[in-house]
């Protein structure tokens, strides 16, 4: 790529991404669905464990199941509205595959860390016996685990935009592709809890980074003819 | 709008389902050149006016567009303009921020004038900061030209162009598409036949089944 094309590119990415942004603040479609999500299952959660405190394992494991399933409710927007608009095909004519995916997945990032971070606060709030000993072990996992995720949930995002049956696909397509990334972080919550130190969890960070980079390359590799008819 | 380019099809098939929907179809445009793409409903107007755009891959045959600098990542995006019934814009936000974003989108700088100047050509000005969902039918398509003339592509391809304009809109798409058989190269798919004359080329897609 050429330097000015290079520069190009960057802005068109920077504009695919603040397109979403704008949208988003002024419709809330993503948000409204997310919050509402976190917010129902959170006390749906509280009110089945009373004033019993769950091991820490089955706390871990229920945080990233409303996580999982917030995600799953919201991250799909991006590509499916595109589709439900009409508008897709507009994106198509302005600018290459590559710059519609990173803006996507720039703007999948930000709205998966803002759910992350919104779930976690009300879950340790509101969650009895949920007790997190290893900061920055748990910091960690929450900003690894925010980018598997959004990197995760693009690529399959643009797949099933295109499919019927939209809703129900999301879910089923991203779990066994987020399996390995599900195992890892739920691990790795639950030694946070536990107040196992930074140095003895270095592993799995290590495992959380590679799949990132290998998803995102796949997905950039695979997107153009995800996109093109 | 003034590099030397030129734009050919050679040998286009589309095939849908086992259903062959045209096969065929050859053509090569140079500069101040222009195409009729005719049918029937149903013929494959808007299919071959999405392979000449990018935006569909063909069963077979190919297109190419060639213009020196054509080549870098944004290909032929930057050349071509499209105007279209069902290239729909963002409805949550207003004409004037429709073009912004699509000018940073393509990755280029929002030229206020320019921007502004087409708005008022398409007389869609003073409502130029209403959400795009409260136009009617014909003021969207108003907007898509200005939508599509922003970059000043040299090539100009309208599906349709007429589509839910009145007497006014006709009368400013008939102006602009004068100004591409001048500057540029155009393309217009339509089954309305009564322009067939004003056109140097013509592919006759119920011919090409």
């Amino acid at each position: 790529m050429r330097s000015g094309d290079t520069r190009r590119w960057l802005r068109s990415v920077a504009g695919i991404f603040l397109k979403d942004l704008r949208s988003e603040l002024r419709t809330r479609y993503a948000v409204s669905a997310l919050v509402m999500f976190v917010v129902t299952t959170i006390a749906i959660i509280m009110f089945s464990l009373g004033q019993e405190a769950a091991p820490a394992e089955v706390l871990s494991g229920m945080l990233w199941v409303v996580i999982f399933f917030g995600a799953m409710s919201g991250l799909s927007r991006t590509f499916v509205m595109e589709e439900e608009r009409g508008t897709a095909m507009t994106l198509q004519l302005l600018t290459p595959p590559s710059a519609v995916y990173f803006g996507k997945l720039l703007f999948n990032i930000v709205l998966v860390v803002a759910l992350n971070v919104f779930t976690v606060l009300l879950y340790l709030f509101l969650i009895n016996g949920f007790v997190i000993r290893s900061a920055d072990v748990f910091v960690l996992t929450i900003v690894f685990g925010s980018l598997g995720f959004a990197s995760a949930a693009t690529v399959i995002a643009a797949i099933i935009a295109r499919a019927n049956t939209k809703g129900t696909l999301y879910p089923v397509l991203s779990f066994p592709i987020l399996l390995p990334l599900l195992i890892t972080v739920i691990d790795a919550t639950k030694s946070a809890t536990e107040g196992v130190p930074l140095a003895e969890a270095g592993g799995v960070f290590q495992f959380l980074i590679s799949y990132i980079v290998v998803l995102t390359t796949l997905s950039y590799l695979l997107f153009e003819y995800i996109w093109k008819d | 709008m003034n590099a030397p380019i030129t734009l050919r099809a050679d040998g286009l098939r589309m095939v849908f389902n086992r259903r062959v929907i045209f096969d065929g179809v050859h053509f090569a445009l140079g500069e101040m050149q222009t195409l009729l793409i005719s049918g029937r409903n149903g013929a494959g107007k808007s299919t071959l006016v999405k392979i000449i755009a990018g935006v569909l891959t063909p069963t077979a045959g190919s297109v190419t567009v060639s213009v020196p600098g054509s080549d870098g990542i944004f290909g032929v995006r930057s050349l071509l303009g499209l105007v279209s019934p069902y290239l729909a814009l963002y409805e949550e936000f207003s004409a004037e921020e429709n073009l912004k974003q699509i000018a940073a989108i393509r990755g280029l700088p929002y030229d206020r004038d320019v921007a502004h100047d087409l708005l008022r050509r398409v007389a869609l000005f003073q409502r130029k900061d209403d959400p795009v969902r409260t136009y009617s039918s014909g003021m969207k398509q108003r907007a898509r030209y200005a939508a599509a003339l922003l970059h000043r592509p040299p090539v100009l391809i309208l599906d349709e162009p007429m589509s839910n304009l009145d007497t006014d809109g006709v009368a400013i798409v008939r102006e602009v598409m004068a100004e591409h058989r001048r500057d540029g190269i155009l393309i217009v798919a339509t089954s309305d036949l009564s322009d067939v004359d004003r056109f140097d080329e013509r592919v006759d897609l119920n011919a090409l089944r």
